[in-house]
């Protein structure tokens, strides 16, 4: 195989690697332009919800019918954030709610484990993680169906939630509240059932994103640390930018294989753990705001 | 009522709750208490080892309780113990050592916090503690020089051991050593301690085999490995000696090494990550994987069965697995050869110290830990354990004990045996004095004198 196929191989796995951290940085983006936190439970919510869907159904469902339930599921879960987390927290401080999502992540990881048992599952989508065959034998290159699946799924989603935030009431409620909770609240803007929506939202979102990451790394509870995945995402794309983490998303997928397959054996490998953080500083330096970030004015 | 006789009924409730205390006081010096010795069970329930900590832990309990509920404990010593989550942390590890380091009256006699790093971390200090260190099959390898470590075991085998089992297999399968010359062989482990503890031994039998070791580090938790494996691809690799932790790192390594076309039977994991839970995660592409085993799984052994029938069957409710389908798991039945170890050192040390049917010391169950003895078909037998685990003993020099495994391959749904006989190194000899140069190296920097061992 030539090299030349064999760099644009790494490419296309990087980016198409980079959609699944796109898919979890989504998550923490909705919360975030909803309620200013930086969301600690996310990789719970992760967990959690990909575990309701197997354990629907082991009960006996079938994968078309537990779909509905998981994400029934997770709007409750969203709405119970919203009645019993936040609603109390109304106009506390950003340090106050981060707090309370970190206490948050430790109550849907023991309830899950709970509710679902600790037995490490295996989730079959019905998509081959293999090499499609026609790519192989015309290119050499392996490129995974389940990858390419990722890639249209989170194209879908993206779309979905662009649309979401700028055409509709609930987006412009959304961007209101993002901007200041009290200020929404004084104009009539229904904060509770906006930060129900979008929590609720991030529960689908946080499904989509453990059914993908479940097929490939089985359902166990590892799965509540894809979120150190989306970190520097986040940090790259924007916290308040749908489109900003996938862009980002791509851009540390690329770059970290890339940087991991031809860089990562003079160092002793381990290179793309840290590589993203690297990148995500440099970012920092450069562009504070993220890729596509609101610019923080503050005059003094 | 009247609220007189309400108050009058509530205090002479009270006052006869009182007597009854009183009495049940008093009576406690008289009554015979069953002697008790004390176990600490440094589990891990939480976090991405939890499959593996649930299984071994789980076991250990299940062996004592049932040692308690079938013989009334150990010659009349009923076995009890406390657990601490560790989640797989050195630190936190530390601390429960520390915290269960004495219980009431008891000292702790032993500790095997079932980690390689959580071995290190307390591995300086355990014979100042007498405390014995556990380390069943994973660990500090040269430890296994008694000489040097006498409080520390291994049995029933070290890292080093198992390496060079993997290394025999390979070169069984690919027709002898001779053949292994040029062949690339890639050690693909968990970025720690315990994923660098088998390449002392690799490196140097890969050298004199003419064998292109090349090492690739995960980090964990090892959810996204598809750089490790386009490197691989990339080398072309012949073979995978796979040292990972936690399912979601072995799942991945599955579906990845799927990813890129590699085929799974060239694959082979290690003991510690290698069991049904691991598989499972990768799915339906874990088929044909190799896995290495210390300790075989099945309910098939006497002993599985009747702990399964005392503490589970007809709804018993007095087994330690949240889920009774995974009684005869590779990693319960690990867990319960560690409590029979636990079990039998107690016992030799009663046995050897003139003091059956009494508690004893840290000293004392080091010395029974030391004269584990399982060369017995007979004694094997007894425990219900014969062919679960390699025959072997321990003596003072020699504290890895067999060193030898069974080699299974993955079918889908279980694992079969596929090696006809416990396998060890090529040359045993060659690993034995790998460990003794490694530990006496060990002695000379930290001026310590080596035990004098006859045998």
């Amino acid at each position: 195989m030539p090299d030349i196929w064999f760099f644009i191989e790494v490419l296309v796995g990087g980016l198409l690697s980079g959609i699944m951290y796109s898919l979890v940085a989504l998550g923490f983006v909705l919360i975030y332009k909803a309620s200013s936190v930086f969301n600690f439970a996310q990789g719970a919510m992760v967990f959690f919800a990909v575990l309701t869907f197997v354990g629907v159904m082991e009960l006996g469902l079938p994968f078309w019918a537990a779909l509905p339930v998981a994400i029934g599921v997770m709007v409750l879960v969203g709405m119970a954030t919203e009645r019993f987390v936040l609603r109390p927290l109304v106009s506390q401080s950003e340090d106050t709610l981060l707090m309370a999502t970190i206490g948050l992540s430790f109550v849907i990881e023991g309830v899950a484990q709970l509710a679902w048992g600790v037995d490490v599952r295996n989730l079959d989508l019905g998509i081959r993680d293999e090499p499609i065959n026609w790519v192989m034998d015309k290119t050499g290159m392996l490129i995974s169906q389940l990858d390419i699946t990722a890639g249209i799924v989170a194209s879908v989603m993206v779309a979905s939630l662009a649309l979401l935030f700028s055409r509709t009431k609930v987006g412009r409620g959304l961007r209101a509240v993002a901007d200041d909770h009290t200020a929404a609240l004084s104009i009539g803007i229904p904060l509770k059932h906006i930060w129900m929506l979008v929590w609720a939202t991030a529960g689908v979102v946080a499904l989509v994103a453990g059914m993908l990451w479940g097929a490939r790394s089985g359902v166990q509870f590892a799965l509540v640390w894809v979120a150190l995945k989306a970190l520097p995402v986040l940090i790259i794309g924007g916290f308040t930018s749908v489109p900003g983490v996938i862009v980002a998303g791509l851009l540390v997928g690329a770059s970290e294989k890339v940087v991991e397959v031809y860089i990562g054996p003079k160092f002793g490998g381990g290179v793309e753990v840290w590589f993203p953080y690297v990148l995500a500083v440099l970012f920092l330096l450069v562009r504070p705001e993220g890729l596509f970030g609101e610019k923080i004015i503050r005059r003094v | 009522m009247s609220s007189k006789n309400i108050l009058r009924r509530g205090l002479s409730g009270v006052a006869a709750a009182g007597a009854i205390m009183a009495a049940a006081i008093v009576s406690t010096p008289t009554m015979a208490q069953q002697p008790e010795q004390y176990f600490p069970v440094a589990s891990m329930r939480v976090g991405p080892y939890n499959a593996m900590g649930t299984g071994i832990f789980g076991g250990v309990i299940d062996y004592l309780n049932y040692v308690n509920i079938k013989h009334g404990g150990v010659n009349g010593v009923k076995l009890v113990y406390e657990e601490c989550e560790t989640e797989y942390n050195a630190a936190r590890s530390v601390e429960c050592y520390q915290r269960l380091l004495n219980r009431g009256d008891q000292k702790m006699l032993l500790w095997d916090p079932y980690g390689t790093p959580l071995a290190y971390a307390v591995i300086g200090r355990v014979a100042a503690d007498n405390v014995v260190l556990a380390q069943a099959g994973y660990g500090r390898t040269d430890a296994a020089d008694g000489r040097v470590w006498p409080w520390v075991f291994g049995a029933t085998a070290n890292y080093w051991s198992q390496i060079a089992m993997k290394l025999n297999f390979i070169q069984q399968k690919e027709g002898g050593i001779d053949k292994m010359k040029g062949k690339t062989i890639v050690h693909l482990h968990i970025d720690t301690a315990y994923g660098r503890e088998p390449l002392p031994a690799m490196r140097q039998i890969a050298k004199d085999w003419g064998v292109n070791l090349i090492e690739i580090p995960i980090a964990p938790p090892g959810l996204e490995q598809q750089s490790q494996w386009l490197q691989i691809r990339q080398a072309k690799a012949d073979w995978v000696t796979f040292w990972g932790a936690g399912a979601g790192m072995s799942g991945t390594a599955i579906t990845s090494a799927a990813r890129v076309g590699f085929p799974r039977n060239k694959i082979i994991f290690v003991t510690f990550g290698g069991a049904e839970e691991d598989m499972i995660a990768g799915g339906a592409q874990a088929k044909d994987t190799h896995v290495v085993a210390m300790v075989l799984p099945g309910k098939q052994f006497p002993l599985i069965a009747d702990i399964e029938k005392v503490l589970y069957s007809g709804g018993a409710g007095k087994g330690n697995m949240q889920n009774p389908a995974r009684v005869g798991t590779i990693y319960y039945n690990r867990g319960v050869i560690a409590a029979v170890n636990y079990v039998e050192a107690l016992r030799n040390a009663q046995r050897i110290h003139n003091k059956v049917g009494k508690p004893v010391t840290g000293a004392e169950f080091r010395d029974g830990y030391e004269a584990l003895d399982y060369t017995s078909e007979a004694r094997r037998k007894e425990l219900g354990i014969d062919g679960m685990i390699p025959p072997y003993k321990l003596t003072c020099r020699n504290h890895e004990g067999a060193g030898t495994f069974h080699m299974m391959q993955w079918d889908g749904n279980k694992f079969q045996i596929v090696s006809k006989d416990w396998l060890g190194a090529n040359d045993p000899k060659f690993i034995r004095q790998l460990i003794e140069d490694s530990a006496e190296k060990y002695a000379k920097e930290n001026n310590i004198t080596l035990r004098d061992c006859p045998n």
